[in-house]
């Protein structure tokens, strides 16, 4: 009865968010207020619904309910419940009713704190936001209803794709999903602003924090499924250049360029139409992202289903939406009002290179992504193409923007001096480069890339905090004041300086891989394997039985030289089930660094076969992205994006040299 | 600077930024590509030892031999051909005889297949998509074995 209501709902939820989007449309070409009224409760109910039918949902996932073929398929009695719960996402059907639950929240979020927004807007908004919901409601209903039953229902499910249950899993794609769907608020508060042919810098303060908001989710859910890839596949590798990571890559890089251009459009009104542009551009990838994910034309752990049916929806969802907001675009563009004058040497000029940059990078990877598909639509031919494409395309773009970050961050705006710019930035250029230095002495005939990349992180690091000292410094001045000064910074000062450091830690970490080192061996107990300065001293080979797998055990104590860092174990894996094996790595974390054991295969004669790889810093890669994003929520408690907020009158000006 | 000359500025920029871009990707485009063929595709299409490409098909029945160390050599084959592939290295877990594979490597003068990487797979009723499109191709498609629907 509970599924068929959530089914229900969901047909509801399509017939509210029709309303949602025809009625406050038509208030505001007519200019009537109670009609655009109507989109804020919609905007709720419309939530209200599709949440009901999620919990419906994951009701019959909890109980193991086997009448729902989405958990036949899906589940089963003895998974752990943690994955019963997390299983209601780790497939096609229950994970687009997690995005069309996250882009429906985000709607009711925009109806309940929007009170100050402009009318007109916030009604266009929130009918574009119902369309694009109404679009994948039918979608769902048409092609991936998780409601259908089956009869008769069998006794047991057929259990979850193992490399799913993991705990990696269980929060990866919510914070994806949060990242990818809250581009569409951006769209819709720039089709909101098309239709309405208005846009100032009110309309960027608006964005300003859906965008930040959506990145900072975006930066966390793509550093999560790159460490779930690197300990959960057992291949030691974080990032494969996969089509499916390219695809939440592009999102993000369109995204940052995003978020940089609403700076020079609220602050100096400038950049109107390229950042509507973006902004379009950036939900178009998000939307492309899926269909290259859930249509199936990608093989790969996130293609759970193969459907034409569903592909074909899919690519008609993306033309519509894509090919109608660049439209509008071409339409409305001519009559947004270009403002703001700068010299090219300024921060504005800056942030124009810097989206210049992004969006060319994000340019060779969706070519590198694209071509492949297009290759073989068009001549039949099959090839692929992989890190080496993107190594020579994508790095010698992103350098040049690494080496510029700092430079941007403390050029002034309107005119720059560069001179003054590069004598702030001489000691953290100096530092860097004595860092380079030293790093490339002590590992003297080891690859060159790694003491230069290092040398680049840290002066972007380094670059990042002289920024936020030179704006709180001065001469002559008391500890007290400098003190003081850095804490009445605005905290999107600090949070642009955290963001930007955070970027230099995961530069580090890449840099750093260059010196891990793998071992593949084969191993009897009391045998040793070393790799880089680590030990693996092999100390039993042992059965074990899990709640829905049996499992090999092999135990590896870790040395370095004679100290005993501590003890792993690695899995080779049998999901009874589905008869699927899979490897469990073995990680030991020392400091940044780890070691990383996976077992191959285990010989007859009672030798294992293992991985064994040293991974010097590598904790670095997504902790750098942690602190990304936390300098991306320090940015959000700004004062200046509390909706409401007063401005505050500086009692004291503090001291913002050139601004 | 006037108006005029700040706006050659950006677009010299702009395009010597995306032209350096068009320029690696045309580089890369020529030399790290890789082309995929069946088994049967060799002797067709003439394949010259020496070129690298992926290799896919199915691992033939009792064709596994384990060498030293990691050694170990198998047959892809597909209905016209059947081609030796030497591999060094873990195979992933999903590598079984009679069941799909992608190998990447070099062909070598003998013949036979030299494979410097063995793509792992992520479910077991997964067969890679250009292996399913050369067995459509040849009529011995059977379908996927989806335990998943009943």
């Amino acid at each position: 009865m509970l599924i068929e209501a959530g089914h229900f709902a969901l047909a509801l939820a399509l017939g509210l968010s029709v309303i949602q989007c025809a009625v406050p449309l038509w208030g505001s070409r007519t200019n009537d207020s109670v009609l655009m009224s109507v989109a804020g409760p919609a905007a709720l109910a419309v939530f209200a619904c599709v949440a009901f039918s999620f919990a419906a949902l994951t009701i019959a996932y909890a109980t193991s309910d086997f009448s729902v073929l989405n958990v036949v398929e899906n589940s089963h009695s003895s998974k752990p419940f943690i994955y019963k719960l997390t299983g209601v996402w780790g497939n096609h059907e229950g994970s687009m009713l997690l995005w069309i639950l996250i882009l429906t929240l985000f709607g009711a979020v925009v109806a309940v704190a929007h009170e100050s927004a402009p009318e007109r807007l916030r009604a266009n908004t929130l009918a574009v936001q119902a369309a694009v919901t109404a679009a994948f409601l039918l979608f769902i209903l048409a092609t991936s209803n998780p409601f259908t039953r089956v009869s008769p229902a069998p006794f047991e499910g057929q259990d979850l794709n193992p490399i799913l249950q993991d705990p990696g899993l269980a929060i990866h794609p919510p914070l994806l999903y949060i990242g990818y769907v809250g581009f569409s608020i951006t769209f819709a508060f720039a089709m909101g602003a098309l239709i309405d042919g208005r846009i100032d810098a009110v309309w960027a303060r608006a964005v300003r924090p859906w965008t930040l908001s959506a990145w900072v989710f975006l930066t966390l859910g793509i550093a999560m499924g790159s460490y779930w890839a690197y300990y959960e596949l057992g291949w030691g590798g974080w990032w494969f250049w996969d089509p499916v990571e390219n695809a939440s890559l592009m999102p993000w890089l369109a995204g940052t360029a995003l978020l940089h251009s609403t700076v020079v459009m609220e602050k100096r009104d400038a950049l109107k139409v390229w950042t509507i542009l973006l902004a379009i551009l950036t939900f178009s990838l998000s939307l492309l992202g899926t269909f290259l994910v859930r249509s199936g034309v990608l093989t790969s752990v996130h293609a759970f289903a193969v459907d034409p049916a569903r592909g074909v929806f899919i690519l008609a969802i993306l033309v519509i939406f894509i090919g109608g907001s660049l439209t509008l675009f071409a339409l409305r563009a001519s009559l947004l009002k270009q403002g703001g004058l700068f010299a090219p040497i300024s921060r504005e000029g800056a942030l124009v290179l810097n989206n210049l940059l992004l969006a060319t990078a994000c340019a060779t990877v969706f070519i590198g992504t694209l071509y492949p598909l297009a290759l073989e639509a068009l001549t039949g031919a099959k090839i692929s193409v992989g890190a080496p494409f993107f190594n020579l395309t994508f790095i010698p773009i992103v350098v040049p923007l690494l080496l510029l970050v700092p430079f941007g961050q403390t050029m002034a705006w309107k005119r720059g001096d560069p001179l003054a710019v590069a004598q702030r930035l001489a000691a953290a250029f100096g530092l860097a480069l004595m860092v380079a230095i030293a790093a490339l002495a002590v590992t003297l005939g080891g690859p060159v890339a790694a003491p230069l990349g290092i040398g680049l992180g840290v002066f972007v690091i380094l670059g990042a905090l002289t920024d936020v000292l030179a704006r709180s410094w001065s001469r002559g001045q008391p500890f007290a004041v400098v003190l003081r000064r850095a804490r009445g910074l605005p905290r999107s000062a600090w949070g642009t300086a955290l963001a930007h450091a955070g970027l230099g830690v995961t530069v580090i970490g890449i840099a750093a891989t260059a010196w891990s080192v793998e071992t593949i061996a084969t191993i009897r107990v009391g045998e040793r394997v070393a790799a880089g300065p680590y030990t693996a001293q092999l100390e039993a080979v042992v059965p074990r039985t899990g709640p829905n797998y049996r499992e090999n055990v092999a135990r590896f104590t870790i040395w370095r030289g004679e100290r005993e860092l501590g003890a792993v174990e690695t899995m080779k894996r049998l999901y009874v089930t589905r008869g699927m094996p899979t490897t469990e790595a073995g990680i030991l974390t020392v400091g940044l660094s780890q070691a990383y054991i996976s077992f191959a295969e285990a010989r007859p004669d009672g030798a294992v076969d293992i991985r064994f790889f040293y991974k010097p810093l590598v904790l670095l890669i997504w902790g750098g992205a942690v602190v990304m994003a936390l300098g991306g929520a320090l940015s959000l408690t700004d004062r200046r994006f509390r909706v409401g907020a007063p401005a505050r009158a500086r009692s004291a000006p503090a001291a913002l040299p050139a601004e | 600077m006037t108006r005029k000359q700040r706006r050659l500025a950006m677009i010299g920029t702009a395009l010597a930024v995306l032209s350096l871009a068009l320029g690696l990707v045309l580089y890369a485009m020529r030399d790290t590509i890789v082309f995929f063929h069946a088994p049967s595709d060799i002797q067709a299409k003439g394949v010259q030892p020496g070129t690298r490409f992926r290799l896919g098909g199915l691992v033939k029945e009792g064709s596994i031999k384990r060498g030293e160390g990691q050694q170990v050599t198998f047959e892809v084959m597909d209905a016209g051909a059947s081609i030796p592939v030497r591999y060094q290295g873990v195979l992933p877990d999903l590598f079984r005889e009679g069941q799909g594979v992608v190998a990447e490597g070099v062909l070598e003068t003998s013949g036979r297949f030299k494979a410097d990487t063995v793509l792992a797979r992520h479910d077991e009723t997964y067969m890679p998509r250009e292996v399913a499109d050369a067995l459509k191709a040849q009529g011995h498609w059977q379908g996927e074995k989806a335990p998943g629907k009943p």
